[in-house]
């Protein structure tokens, strides 16, 4: 991709003008969407540092608008001068974001690991199970994704309760794998199709076992797309709602089912929401700047041939 | 359990002759005991529930950890019985138990659940009455309407693939900082749906102070209540929907207008067709396939739809802009009716498999014709 290389073949045949237009719309469009994508999140961000009265005037700009306060920082313990008080609030807030983590963390490792090696099998040996060969068994992880969570939600809820699992973390890791899962498999196995198989052979014939030379020769190949698949993964559970909101009630919720549970009887701290919301999405906003490249990778795998 | 017909072109062939009878044996045996005992544990369990024994065990965990167990002999056992052919079995196998005991245990659980009156907070328990929550679902309006939402809601999708392929094919014009605006665009696929449709739901279309309804003003809608009045509510949540989904879209059919050869295009030109020409001649022919996987897997998500009504309307005004999931969901969390919720998942199920069959087959047969 030449990226940054403006010799125009196309501009030498037109005129200057048409071309300059062309410019000035391109890069407006380009910046009008850039504001739709940010303005939510600078509206969140500069939210949690309002009090009252500038939420309901609908002040926008910090400094000109209206003056900084750490009032929505604060509500949850964790603005400059009440970090070093305890806070039952903050605990609280850390209980549940230290659920997401372990939750998306767990979730994502375990598929990962069972996914690989799943893709692996699939693209590399030919299995028979009963009737059903290598592309049945592919079809079938990855039919998982049309399955609505609603479907399996209901009939969790009662088997969780019998298995003791309910409101645990090990229950929403379980239900977060198998949500992740043909993704995964997806994934990986458009990144196992274009390793060349002679690299194994050649270490089966220095003597490695099957899972050695898995292990020591295609995995830290395939390592690149492991990333984009976990990063993926990561995504998908910390941002999941659905079955954190019906399945987990003190132990296990997770930071979605704590800001979507914000609303106060006597109506809404904006800015205490705003704060959460600010806390909530801030992981994911900082892995996907720095990792950009691995998500990209992750989400055009197997769509471009 | 899993065979395989090793062919001439994939490996050397395996040593399975050589492994000697007495470790076949007992790896036959250790798989036998490890069945053994998962159905002794699960008997001994379905003897204490049904009170025909006092031995046993609270709940049903144990049955969890046998399973887990018996997986693992199961595992050990192929290799032992089957040599390098179990090895490979091996990277299939717990992936296998995993999404057999994940999906089709509780799938077929809650096949029979939708055949009771189940409810949680009646105290009679489950009573099996057949197909009564299917005729009950047939006369409420309110499911229907959630199903005509949802085709709604896909419908929308065609909206969001021209907003993502034009923002595709500005992301892959020549231009500065493609870096900054390719990860700008992306920003919002990676966001919470449920923090972000609050702050922007509930705050920035907020009717007396958001920012949005304060545009809106200016424009000259007088009485800018984003989710007053059910068509507007509808079109506010796609909105919102497409917000978080379109940089999905963005980044397949970007990928794909990378893959695309130069030469083509500049194939066209030289031909003398104008950009217009050439993108509807050339780019967008060629586009297709990506085109169609992009859509499929976005109506695949799509069709899942429930944080952000459950967060912003919870369904409202008067159940408009209910999907069939946050509707499923409240009738559970309202009324705590999980047999017939489980019915209406059911048939959503049914619906959404032979919908999902009918396009794959359409686009398949469309992409071959047009190529």
């Amino acid at each position: 991709m030449s990226a940054l290389t403006t010799d125009h073949a196309a501009s030498e045949v037109r005129s200057p003008a048409s071309f300059v237009a062309s410019r000035v719309f391109i890069y407006g469009a380009l910046v009008f969407w850039a504001f739709i994508c940010l303005f939510p999140i600078y509206w969140t961000v500069t939210t949690s540092f309002k009090v009252a009265v500038d939420v309901t005037q609908g002040h926008l700009v910090p400094f000109v608008d209206f003056q900084p306060d750490w009032k929505g920082w604060r509500s949850l313990g964790l603005s400059p001068d009440s970090i070093f008080e305890t806070s039952t609030v903050r605990d609280e807030f850390l209980k549940r974001f230290m659920n997401s983590v372990i939750t998306s963390v767990g979730a994502s490792s375990l598929a990962l690991v069972i996914g690989s090696l799943a893709a692996y099998g699939l693209t590399r040996y030919r299995y028979q199970f009963a009737l059903f060969k290598n592309e049945d068994i592919s079809f079938f992880f990855l039919s998982q994704l049309i399955l609505p969570p609603v479907v399996l939600a209901l009939p969790f809820l009662v088997l969780y309760r019998e298995v003791a699992l309910l409101d645990t973390r090990i229950g929403l890791i379980l239900l977060y794998t198998l949500m992740v899962l043909p993704i995964v498999i997806w994934i990986m196995r458009d990144q196992f199709n274009s390793i060349p198989v002679e690299l194994e052979e050649a270490a089966l014939v220095d003597g490695l076992s099957i899972w050695g030379a898995f292990l020591r020769i295609v995995v830290p190949i395939a390592l690149p797309g492991m990333v984009a698949a976990f990063i993926l993964a990561m995504v998908l559970c910390w941002n999941e709602y659905f079955f954190a909101a019906l399945l987990t009630s003190t132990d296990a919720k997770t930071i979605p089912v704590m800001v979507a549970s914000q609303t106060g009887s006597q109506g809404i701290n904006w800015w205490s929401m705003a704060a959460l919301a600010t806390a909530a999405i801030t992981p994911l906003a900082v892995i996907g700047i720095a990792l950009e490249r691995y998500l990209i990778m992750g989400m055009t795998a197997g769509s471009v041939k | 359990m899993a065979d395989q017909t090793s062919t001439a072109d994939a490996w050397p062939a395996s040593a399975a002759d050589l492994i000697p009878p007495g470790r076949k044996r007992l790896g036959r045996a250790l798989v036998a005991v490890a069945t053994l005992g998962l159905l002794a544990i699960i008997a001994v369990q379905i003897l204490y529930k049904s009170e025909a024994s006092t031995i046993g065990f609270e709940t049903w965990q144990p049955v969890v950890y046998a399973y887990l167990l018996w997986g693992v002999a199961l595992g050990i056992g192929q290799v032992m019985t089957r040599g390098e052919s179990g090895q490979r079995a091996l990277f299939l196998l717990p992936a296998l138990l995993f999404t057999i005991a994940m999906v089709i245990f509780p799938t077929l659980f809650g096949l029979y659940i939708a055949l009771t009156d189940w409810n949680l907070s009646s105290f009679s328990g489950r009573r099996f009455n057949g197909l009564d929550n299917f005729w009950q679902m047939l006369g409420d309006p309110y499911y229907r309407n959630a199903l005509f939402n949802m085709v709604l809601y896909v419908l929308a999708v065609l909206v969001e693939y021209v907003i993502a392929f034009s923002l595709a094919l500005l992301l892959n014009a020549q231009i500065r900082a493609r870096k900054f605006f390719r990860v700008v665009f992306l920003m919002p696929l990676m966001l919470s749906p449920v923090a972000v449709s609050w702050m922007i739901g509930k705050s920035l279309m907020e009717y007396r102070f958001g920012p949005a309804a304060t545009l809106a003003r200016h424009l000259g809608w007088e009485n800018p209540a984003f989710f007053s009045d059910p068509t507007t509510a509808r079109i506010s949540i796609m909105v919102l929907d497409a917000w978080t989904f379109i940089p999905f879209m963005m980044i397949m059919l970007l990928a794909g207008l990378q893959a695309m050869s130069r030469e083509v295009i500049e194939a066209a030109r030289v031909d003398g067709a104008n950009a217009w020409q050439s993108f509807w001649q050339v780019t967008f022919p060629l586009m297709l396939p990506v085109s169609l996987t992009a859509v499929i897997l976005r109506i695949i998500f799509k069709l899942k739809l429930a944080d952000i009504i459950i967060t912003v309307t919870s369904g409202g005004p008067g159940g408009a802009t209910d999907s069939v999931s946050s509707f499923i969901y409240r009738e559970y969390r309202d009324r705590s009716n999980v047999g017939y919720g489980t019915m209406l998942a059911m048939v959503y199920l049914v619906i959404i498999i032979v919908f999902v069959t009918v396009l794959l087959k359409v686009a398949n047969r469309f992409v071959r014709n047009v190529n």
